[in-house]
Order: C-alpha cells, then sequence, then structure tokens
C-alpha cells in the first residue's frame, strides 16, 4: 500500500509525543508564524524549527520530496506576487527606496525585496514543522488527537474513516483505469484531447461514485447496528496520556503565537516590522 | 452536533476520502502551465446534492485540509476554507435538486448548475482572495486574478462531471414511481 502520509517510524522523543500535542503544536504555531511579518521572529522560528528537526532524527533525505514540492510551489508565488505587484512592499511600508529600475512600474525596491523575504521566511517557519508532524504522526493517532483537542468525536471519527478509506478508493480508480484501458479508451496524456480527456475522466468517475456511495450505506449500517453515536464521549484505542515532551510542545506553540502576538502589539506597532 | 446521522458521518468520511484521491492523484493537467483541472468540486458538487450542506462543507474541508497535509506545504487556511464554502453552498441544492426522490431533468440541471456557480464564485472571487489578503497581506489583483481564474476553472468541471455525476446517481437510485400498476 503507498503510504501517502509519509509517516516514517523512528524512534525519537518527537515519535512518542502524543498527536493531539503535536497537532496543537503545529496549530498555534502556523496561526503565530502566519499572523507576523516580522523577519527576526521568523527566522527565530526557523531556528527553532530546525533543532526540532534533528531532535527529530528525520533526516533531510527523508523529506526531499516534499521540500522540492514546496520550494517550487513558494517560487511560483513568489513570482506572481512579483508580477502582478512591483510595488506592493512599497504600499505596505510606505517609503521607497530604489535599488534597480527595469521597466515601467517593474523596479526593484528595498521594500519589496523585504516583503519577499517575509513570504519566503513564512514558509521557512512553517514548512519544518508541517513535515515534522506529517512524518512523526501515525495517521490512525491523528483521528484521536483531533477529539483530543476538542473537535466532537464524530468529526474525528469521519477524519479516521476517511483516512481509513483513501488507500481503498485510490486501488479502486486503479482498477477502473485499467479495465477501462483494456477496453481500448485512450489514457494517454499526449495522445487524447483536453475535451476528450475530460469525458473519460468522468467515465471513470461515474462507477468509482456509484461504488463509493454504495460503500456509504453499507459502512453506516455496520456502524448503526454496532451503535455508533449513540453515547456523548467515546474512547479511543490508540490515546495515550500527556507526557514532560507533550506539555513542552504545547507550550512551545502557545509561546509562539503569544509572542507573535506581543511583537505586533508592542514591538512593531502592527504586523510589519518597519526598518525604514 | 447531535443532528448528524450516522450516515452523514459516513458521508463526511466517503466524500473526502473521494476530494483527496481526485485531487492529489487525478488531476488533469490543464494547457496552462502550472495549474491543473481538478476534478474534485464536481465529486463535493454531489455530495452536497446528495447530502446537504453540512455534509459537503466538512468533506470539502477534510479534504482539502488533508490534500494539503499530504504535499508538506503546509496548511493554505484560505483555500481550505473556500473549498468547505463551496461545498457549504452547493449543499444548499438539496432541496431543490432531490436527486434521490425525484428525476434529474433539465430543469434539476439548471438548478444544480445554478447552485454550484454562486458557491464557486462565492468560494474563489470572494472568500479565498479576501482571507489570503487578511491572512498573508498578499497583493490585492494577484489574489483576485487567481481566484477569477480558480473559479472559471471549477466552474466548467463542475458543469460537466457534477452534472454527469448527478445524473448517474440519480438514475442509480430507484424513484417512488418507479413501478407501474398494471
Amino acid at each position: 500500500m503507498m503510504n501517502i502520509f509519509n509517516y516514517i517510524e523512528r524512534k525519537s522523543p518527537v515519535h512518542a509525543m502524543t498527536g493531539a500535542s503535536k497537532l496543537l503544536c503545529l496549530l498555534l504555531w502556523s496561526f503565530g508564524a502566519m499572523s507576523s511579518f516580522d523577519p527576526r521572529f521568523l527566522l527565530g522560528l526557523l531556528l527553532v524549527a530546525l533543532v526540532l528537526f534533528k531532535i527529530s532524527k528525520i533526516g533531510v533525505k527523508d523529506v526531499q520530496f516534499m521540500l522540492w514540492f514546496t520550494m517550487a510551489f513558494c517560487l511560483l508565488n513568489n513570482l506572481l506576487i512579483y508580477l502582478f505587484s512591483p510595488q506592493h512592499g512599497v504600499e505596505i511600508y510606505g517609503t521607497c527606496h530604489e535599488l534597480v529600475h527595469l521597466a515601467g512600474r517593474y523596479n526593484i525596491t528595498a521594500e519589496q525585496l523585504l516583503y519577499h523575504l517575509n513570504v519566503v521566511l513564512k514558509y521557512l517557519a512553517t514548512i519544518p514543522i508541517v513535515l515534522l508532524f506529517v512524518t512523526t504522526t501515525d495517521p490512525s493517532e491523528f483521528a484521536s488527537s483531533l477529539n483530543r483537542i476538542g473537535v466532537n468525536y464524530k468529526i474525528a471519527y469521519s477524519v479516521a474513516l476517511a483516512l481509513r478509506y483513501i488507500p481503498d478508493i485510490q486501488r479502486e480508480y486503479h482498477d477502473i483505469t485499467l479495465s477501462l484501458q483494456a477496453r481500448g479508451v485512450e489514457m494517454n496524456r499526449k495522445k487524447a484531447a483536453l475535451i476528450s480527456r475530460l469525458k473519460t475522466a468522468s467515465g471513470t468517475l461515474v462507477p468509482l461514485i456509484l461504488s463509493s456511495m454504495d460503500r456509504i450505506e453499507v459502512i453506516s449500517n455496520a456502524m448503526e447496528l454496532r451503535s455508533f453515536g449513540k453515547n456523548k464521549k467515546r474512547t479511543w484505542y490508540r490515546a495515550r496520556p500527556f507526557g514532560a515532551w507533550d506539555i513542552g510542545a504545547i507550550l512551545l506553540g502557545l509561546a509562539v503565537l503569544l509572542l507573535s502576538v506581543a511583537l505586533s502589539a508592542f514591538v512593531n506597532h502592527g504586523r510589519y516590522y518597519n526598518p525604514f | 452536533m447531535q443532528k448528524f446521522s450516522v450516515k452523514d458521518i459516513v458521508a463526511i468520511a466517503i466524500g473526502a476520502a473521494l476530494f483527496f484521491v481526485l485531487g492529489r492523484f487525478v488531476a488533469i493537467p490543464s494547457p496552462v502551465p502550472n495549474t491543473n483541472i481538478s476534478t474534485q468540486y464536481g465529486v463535493l458538487a454531489l455530495i452536497g446534492a446528495a447530502f446537504g450542506p453540512l455534509v459537503a462543507v466538512l468533506a470539502g474541508l477534510i479534504g482539502h485540509a488533508l490534500i494539503d497535509f499530504s504535499y508538506g506545504w503546509g496548511i493554505w487556511w484560505s483555500w481550505v476554507i473556500a473549498s468547505g464554502v463551496a461545498g457549504l453552498i452547493m449543499g444548499f441544492s438539496k432541496r431543490s435538486v432531490k436527486l434521490s426522490e425525484e428525476k434529474f431533468d433539465k430543469a434539476k440541471i439548471v438548478k444544480f448548475n445554478v447552485f454550484q456557480i454562486i458557491a464557486h464564485l462565492v468560494a474563489w472571487v470572494v472568500v479565498a482572495p479576501v482571507l489570503d489578503i487578511a491572512m498573508y497581506a498578499e497583493p490585492v489583483n494577484k489574489v483576485f486574478v487567481q481566484g477569477l481564474v480558480a473559479a472559471c476553472a471549477n466552474i466548467v468541471t463542475t458543469a460537466i462531471i457534477g452534472t454527469i455525476l448527478c445524473a448517474a446517481y440519480s438514475a442509480a437510485k430507484p424513484k417512488k414511481d418507479s413501478l407501474e400498476k398494471k
């Protein structure tokens, strides 16, 4: 079976932590990183994240593929921002220090560079934590951790069910495409035109959807027979009590968020650090 | 939260799983580089029309968040929420389309598509760009152009794939007056 969520089993303190505390830390951290536009703060987050990466014994090699993907995404986003709004930095910081003049409104200003630095640092400060969460949390623990941080258990259970059925649906999709190909339907992206490819896609989707709808009936009947949803609470097989590392992670997440808010409120007087 | 029946819970799960599989592995590359035609919104529209807004909003949110998780580029909250909003509005079509009770005829197809067009416009031209500006302070014209392109692409794919799927699903369900007395 394909490992879509890239969970890598190792023995490390980060792996041993409960999913709930890691998820909470991830959420607090990403909100903290999202709301601040202070490069010093974001750089600090990046350094802390790298230390955590070291502790977790996950190497760069393990996450290489995802890193490339994200870098490409980040580059493209920056490019788009510059193409659409080369004066965005000037608008934000209110001053204009032109470094190089290109053509028309496309010049390079110190403000624009600082804004782009912030955008890149935002990626760099969040990605390690997300990768860390994805590679060190067992998907089956993920659902119970959602319930733990306050999500209704029925919703948490549907996340667990979704994770459970993703491989099945994937396999089914694969089977359907193979059988369509055996009947001579052209799937090659170079040979078929866009419209006919869309048609083939819906041809594959119809059997997939109908069988999935049947699946909904079967699963919900099975759950109903076992009295799912009768009580207000439920227990989880994978649930574990919090340890020292878990409390540390939650405190770290809280610290990141509070620091970010405090920086915006007291030091930078706004979300942006403005050196100009 | 007691409103959710067991079937709704399972529908959310399977909807999210379908959304994930289609969004992650079944992207049809479009002629424009770096943009994919996302077939998953057609499925989300069907889930909405068949199970209603609450199921579709959660299926969209969970499915999209799982896609972001599996790519590892961080969760792009503004677009995850927009997917949820798209599901929510498409879910309101349940009452007027009545997939499992009545025939999916021309009038229903029009209604279904009106709902999905409104849903995509609100999600990608209003919710996603506004959240992008508020959360990530991105340039206004960039996010609106991105949103407009996404909305157009999604409206077209949902119109084709969503309508075909709804017709197939509706045809597979036995209707009230499907048996005739002779």
